[in-house]
Formats: structure tokens, C-alpha cells, sequence
């Protein structure tokens, strides 16, 4: 058991976990960080990072051998050949879908931070007030004022491009320089600028550095982040977090580990260890520590406290409330505007930027009122079409080749990112009916949006269509192509922090009420989803966490 | 993001692939019809030692993806092998459908032509070859516009498209027609462009 022992377990190595490790082994806390999937070393094990496309026997797309293996990655882009072993198997991970919900999982060291998209944005009073004000769900425990200084904290390690806006919906942060727009985008943000007294496009704020930083080269707009970065020039585990932890010498990482239950000790009132399957032998272990993070992404983290259930809890660790697996939350995108641009035929790029512009919330702020509440923010970006498009007036031949070796016109497309509410009986649920590829019971989903967001995606399409008709783009046309819960890869909530035990599962420090030296700081925690990027906010929540956690452990109060 | 559709610009923010976001891909997408899904028989033709198509096959695809991007100032499909391509993308990525249509498509070219001109594809000269694939070309055009969304597609459009997406996103039409960039080392968002420079091959 000794050797099994230590002072501090984080379970799950993505942003969140990565971020728990540093700060728990900065801190002194020897740690083990468990991760159920593979080991993926920086630069070394990033494969295709320098692959040229031709280099793809498929140029990147999907093959039916593919589509058959992973019927829930094929939903969308998250299917392709240039990252496929970053995603996680949908046959060895089944769900059940009692309503649909794409859930896209990354099983490996640095979890999505290898994928994710990088834009990192501030949540506001707006949000963290939002639940109080509408009498919805339950307050935040927290407002921007605590939160602030943790926002600086954890932009200034991860490195924060961005452009200071003095926006109260969306507070300015720790920025290295910005990226820039390009010549249109920097046109069509004057012109939104002139024409509405609230509304702003600014570049996105994205954990690409743009100077050197902590061993990392700046960005080198290859825009090719999801393959992983050979120069670590976007925040991730392996780039970021991780080096800091392994420098403390306090950290150990366990690959193949799937924890399957927290141990708690109903003397103690404490949880005393984890419960470990090595996904390769399937030996079972067990590891014990004084305090536990848990950062297993939302709902695996929720699947662990369910699956964690003993005769005191019956209904899974942190389930006393009735709010364990509900209020399950994403973001609704996939509509949107976009047009034609004239003009600026004697202007092009130089370098991919791989991060594009925000137009943050306008709706519901500032004295405004819809036939729904909360809101949401555009991303896109501007710029002249590939070979691609299509040339009604061309067929084939020797002109229509060479005419498709220039660049097209200007086009810009914006999407809408929308605030999804925390509706109690969107939620999950384990079926034990239905195993895993290691004999565990698996995740249902019965969750989906309603009327508030349904009536906030006709705005996305109106709003983005009168904004960029009035910023003078030709041939502006709506779309909604449709969105399933998930599909916006930001699943938040089933385990929502709150300022009571009877109505929520995690205190205002993350700690589980029900077991306070567990402490649960990824997406599961967020009490309502605002309209922003969340995995900056779970940065800043971790840390925040885990300097809770050590000045109680040093009062010994957990 | 994108995700994809007119969105190729959009597509970026979200993490996903550029490439993706510049495929076409209509065919090699198109739905499976539910029993192709679920028929026991229904995988595509597996990878074989042996390539998909024989040599005279790809032979033609190389004549056909020529005539469609001929060589001009630059290389053209014929110097990027699409005939290759084609068989490898027909074979791994089309449903069983799909791939039926364009198998069949392989003859149907050379008897359109026959029909048309007297002559097989390969037996015409290039402005020959032309002249029918334009022909060709319209009948498609006028084909997509007017079929059901989950009716096979015409087997040109699937010839053309692949033609397109194998010529660019190849080494010689990347760097050749194209200009490719491994590493840019930084971003300007306003430099000059003049008629006849060259666009990137990747954004």
C-alpha cells in the first residue's frame, strides 16, 4: 500500500488535469496524475505534424473503413485522417443515446488539449450573475472579482494572444500581442464598429504564443495545431503544463489507467484513494492519496462519482443533491451568415493564421431584450476562395486550370456560439446494461435544447445577416445546418458547483460536499455555460482549486 | 467549425481541419442508402494486394484528369498521377454505390464518346478530347442540378471532382500550380496580390 500512496491523485491529464498536476507538484504534493488512455510524448509522438497533404494517401479525408469504426466521430470533422489517433474508439467507448449526443472524447495524455481550439476567453459578471438575476438553475458560487485574479495567473503560464477591448461582457485578460486581422477583417470590424453602439469584432483571443515563452517558440502559422505542434507553440499538456509538473520531480504519470471508482472511507467522511483498471493487463489496483482531483473531462468525471456509489451514497459519490448527472450543457452553434466581399482584388495573406475573429455577446446586455435570455458570440474569418469553388462560367481545360491557380473573391462566414441553459432533466445516467471494452457500465444520454435556444438561432442567422449586410458584403445568405447536444465539444455541468449542498454537487471551491478532498474542476463544475470558450475557465478554476486545497490540507482540515 | 459547407473560413476557429474544410468530397460522402448500411455484403471492396483499377483503367483516368487540367505554364494531372489517385480514393473512400457508378462510368466515358465522336477517348485528339468532355461536363452540370439529394451522383462530376482535389492537393500541383508553404513563420493579412500570382495551396 506504501508504495501505492501518495500525497495528491489527479485523474485525467488534459487542460484541467495538466493544470492540477502543476500546481499540486509546484506546490510540493507528490502526484500521480492516472490517464486511461496511451502515452503521447511532445513533438516526438505527434506523427503527422510535418506531413505535407500529398503525404496523405487520402489527402486527409475519411475512408468507409473509418466511417464504419467510428459512427459517432463520422458526425462531423472530427473524422479525418490527419489526427484520427487522438480520438478515442467508439467501439471500445459505446454510449447509449436515448436522445442523440455527439460526444468526441480524447483518450491519451493531454486528453483534447492535444485538439482543442484554442480560443480563451473571460467569463464576466454577466455570466456568473446570470443564473441569480433570470431565477434559473442556482447561483454561482463565485464572481469575476475571485476569479480575476486566477484568469491572470493561469493566462500568463499558457500564453494568451490577444487584443485589449475594455468590454465589460468580456474582460481583457493577460494578452501576449495579438494576431492580426486581415485587410477585410479589419474593414468589416471599422464598419460594425460605425454602425452598432454594442457590438465589436476583435481578433480571437487563442493560446497560440506569439512571442517566445517557457522553452516554447512562437507561433509559426502553419495552422496545423490538431496534429500536435512540434514547435509547442499552442497550450497544451504536453507543451505546457506537463513539462512544469515532471521539473518539480514530484510527479509520477500512469498511462493506461482507468479509474473506475473513488474509494471513500465513511469514518472519515473522506474519500482515501482511487480504484484503478489498467486498460492493457486489466489488472485492478488501488492508489491512495490525501487529496484527489478530479479532471476526467465532464462526463467521465460524473461517470466516475456515479460508478463511485457505496451503501452511504447510493446513487454514486456526490449524488446527495439529486444533481449528479444533470443540467448537462454544450454550446449550439452552426448557424450563422456569410457573404461576398468587393473588392480588395489587390490584396491576399501571408501565413495561416490558425485563429480567426470574435464578435462577443450583444444579446440580453446592455438594455437589450429578446423573446429569449442569455446570448451568444460570433467566430469566423474572411478570405479569398481556394481552387475549390466552384466557376459556373468554366468547364474544363487549360483556362479553367489556370483560372483555379489564383485565388477566388473575398468570402466571410461568421457562426454563432450559443449560451445552452442547465435544464435539470437534460442529463446522464449509467446503463448497466450496455459494457465497455473493459466489462463497464457506459454512459446514457437523454438531453437536448430547447425554446431558448431554438429562438437564439434565428437570431444568429439574422443578427450575422444584418451585420455583414450592413458592413457592405454582397450576396449575404443565412444557415443553420442543424446541432445535436455535444457537437460544440464543450460539454459543461452534471456536477455544478453552487452555494448549497441540497441543490448541488460541488462547493464554491470544487471540493464534492459530500467529500471534500475531492476536488472536481473540469467542465462537470460549471454551474451555467455563458457563451464563451470554457476551457479558460476551468484553467482558472483548477488553480484556484488546488491552491484551496493545499492551504486546507496544511490546517488540516481535509 | 466550419464546419465545412461555404464555411471553409469559419471552419478554422474551431480546431478542425483545413483540409477538410476545402475537400469536396460530394461523392465520397454522399449517404449510405440504409440497406448498403446494414447489409452483411455491404463493406466496400476491401484493400486488395492488387491495385483497384488495372493499369488501362488508370491509364484512361490520367488521359480523362489531363484533359480536365492540362498542363499549361505548369504540370498538369497527368504529371500528379490522378489516375492512381482516383483508384485508390474510389476503392477506400465511395460507398459500394458509389463505386458502381464510377466503375460503370469507366465504360460509359468511352462509349459516350463513341457515340459521339466515332472514336474511344483515348483514340481522340486532345482538342477532341476536349470538345466531348465539355460535352460531358455540361450533361453533369445539368444531371446535379436537377437529381434527388440521395441519387447517385453523375460519374464525371466524380471523375472531375476527384480530378481536382488529386491535381491540387498533390506535390507537383501544390508547389507547381500552387504555392505551398511548410512552415510561413508569420502572418500578414495585407499583402499585395496581382493578377497571375499564384494562390496558396493550403489555408
Amino acid at each position: 500500500m506504501e508504495k501505492n500512496t501518495y500525497d495528491a491523485i489527479v485523474i485525467g491529464s488534459g487542460i484541467s488535469g495538466g493544470w492540477a498536476a502543476k500546481e499540486l507538484t509546484e506546490k510540493g504534493l507528490k502526484t500521480i496524475m492516472l490517464e486511461r488512455g496511451r502515452n503521447v510524448e511532445h513533438i516526438k509522438d505527434y506523427v503527422n505534424a510535418n506531413k505535407a497533404p500529398w503525404e496523405y494517401e487520402h489527402r486527409g479525408g475519411k475512408t468507409q473503413e473509418m466511417i464504419a469504426n467510428y459512427p459517432v466521430l463520422k458526425r462531423d470533422y472530427t473524422l479525418n485522417e490527419t489526427n484520427l489517433s487522438y480520438w478515442a474508439s467508439d467501439k471500445d467507448s459505446p454510449y447509449v443515446e436515448i436522445k442523440p449526443f455527439d460526444w468526441f472524447r480524447g483518450y491519451q495524455v493531454g486528453g483534447r488539449s492535444l485538439m482543442w481550439g484554442r480560443q480563451s476567453y473571460r467569463l464576466s459578471d454577466f455570466d456568473f450573475e446570470a443564473n441569480a438575476k433570470d431565477g434559473i438553475a442556482v447561483d454561482w458560487p463565485v464572481r469575476y472579482k475571485e476569479m480575476a485574479p486566477w484568469y491572470s495567473y493561469v493566462e500568463k503560464f499558457a500564453g494568451i494572444s490577444g487584443s485589449k477591448e475594455g468590454l465589460p461582457q468580456l474582460p481583457d485578460g493577460e494578452f501576449m500581442p495579438p494576431m492580426e486581422m486581415n485587410v477585410v477583417e479589419k474593414d468589416v470590424a471599422a464598419r460594425i464598429k460605425k454602425n452598432y453602439a454594442h457590438r465589436r469584432m476583435v481578433i480571437g483571443r487563442t493560446a497560440n504564443i506569439t512571442m517566445p515563452h517557457h522553452n516554447r517558440v512562437n507561433c509559426q502559422y502553419r495552422n496545423k495545431c490538431w496534429l500536435g505542434c512540434p514547435f509547442g507553440s499552442y497550450f497544451s499538456t504536453q507543451s505546457a503544463t506537463l513539462p512544469a509538473a515532471v521539473a518539480t520531480g514530484n510527479l509520477t504519470l500512469r498511462p493506461f489507467s482507468i479509474v473506475t471508482r473513488i474509494l471513500y472511507d465513511k469514518d472519515t467522511k473522506r474519500a482515501k484513494g482511487v480504484e484503478v483498471l489498467d486498460a492493457e493487463t486489466n489488472q485492478t489496483i488501488e492508489y491512495f492519496a490525501k487529496v484527489i482531483f478530479l479532471n476526467a473531462s465532464t462526463l467521465n468525471s460524473t461517470w466516475i462519482l456515479m460508478n463511485s456509489a457505496t451503501d452511504v451514497w447510493p446513487g454514486g459519490l456526490g449524488s446527495s443533491s439529486g444533481e449528479l448527472g444533470h443540467n448537462l450543457m454544450d454550446h449550439h452553434f452552426r448557424a450563422g451568415a456569410h457573404g461576398d466581399v468587393e473588392g480588395f482584388e489587390d490584396k491576399y495573406v501571408y501565413g495561416r493564421r490558425a485563429n480567426g475573429i470574435y464578435i462577443p455577446r450583444f444579446r440580453n446586455l446592455f438594455g437589450d431584450k429578446r423573446d429569449y435570455i442569455r446570448g451568444f458570440g460570433y467566430q469566423g474569418s474572411a478570405g479569398r476562395e481556394g481552387w475549390s469553388r466552384d466557376i459556373p462560367e468554366m468547364s474544363i481545360g487549360g483556362d479553367f486550370k489556370d483560372a483555379l491557380t489564383e485565388p477566388g473573391k473575398w468570402t466571410m462566414g461568421i457562426t454563432g456560439f450559443g449560451e445552452t441553459l442547465p435544464y435539470h432533466d437534460n442529463q446522464v445516467t449509467i446503463d448497466k446494461t450496455k459494457k465497455d471494452k473493459w466489462g463497464l457500465p457506459v454512459l446514457a444520454f437523454d438531453a437536448s435544447i430547447r425554446d431558448n435556444e431554438q429562438k437564439m438561432r434565428i437570431d444568429m442567422m439574422q443578427d450575422g445577416l444584418e451585420m455583414l449586410e450592413k458592413a457592405g458584403l454582397k450576396n449575404v445568405r443565412t444557415y443553420n445546418n442543424g446541432y445535436t447536444l455535444g457537437g460544440g465539444i464543450h460539454e459543461m455541468g452534471t456536477a455544478r458547483m453552487g452555494r448549497d449542498p441540497k441543490t448541488s454537487v460541488l462547493n464554491g471551491h470544487n471540493q464534492v460536499w459530500d467529500a471534500p478532498n475531492v476536488y472536481v474542476t473540469d467542465g462537470a463544475a460549471m454551474t451555467s455555460a455563458a457563451c464563451q470558450n470554457p476551457s479558460l475557465t476551468y484553467m482558472a478554476l483548477t488553480a484556484r482549486a488546488v491552491d484551496h486545497a493545499v492551504s486546507e490540507l496544511k490546517k488540516q482540515n481535509i | 467549425m466550419n464546419r465545412r459547407d461555404a464555411l471553409a473560413r469559419v471552419a478554422i476557429i474551431m480546431g478542425g481541419t483545413v483540409i477538410g474544410a476545402d475537400f469536396f468530397l460530394t461523392s465520397c460522402s454522399s449517404p449510405a442508402k440504409k440497406d448498403e448500411k446494414t447489409a452483411a455484403g455491404d463493406t466496400p471492396v476491401a484493400k486488395e494486394a492488387k491495385p483497384f483499377l488495372d493499369a488501362n483503367q488508370v491509364g484512361l483516368l490520367d488521359e480523362v484528369g489531363e484533359t480536365i487540367l492540362p498542363a499549361t505554364q505548369t504540370p498538369g494531372a497527368k504529371a500528379a498521377q490522378v489516375g492512381s489517385f482516383m483508384s485508390v480514393m474510389v476503392r477506400d473512400c465511395y460507398t459500394p454505390a458509389d463505386q458502381k457508378t464510377f466503375l460503370n462510368g469507366l465504360t460509359k466515358i468511352d462509349q459516350d464518346c463513341k457515340a459521339k465522336t466515332g472514336k474511344g477517348f483515348l483514340a481522340c485528339d486532345p482538342a477532341q478530347r476536349t470538345t466531348f468532355l465539355t460535352s460531358l461536363d455540361a450533361e453533369q452540370k445539368a444531371f446535379t442540378q436537377n437529381k434527388q439529394k440521395d441519387d447517385p451522383a453523375h460519374y464525371f462530376r466524380m471523375m472531375k471532382e476527384l480530378t481536382l482535389l488529386g491535381f491540387f492537393t498533390s506535390e507537383v500541383g501544390a508547389t507547381k500550380a500552387l504555392r505551398y508553404l511548410p512552415i510561413p513563420g508569420r502572418y500578414d493579412g495585407n499583402v499585395p496580390y496581382k493578377k497571375g500570382d499564384r494562390a496558396w495551396a493550403t489555408t
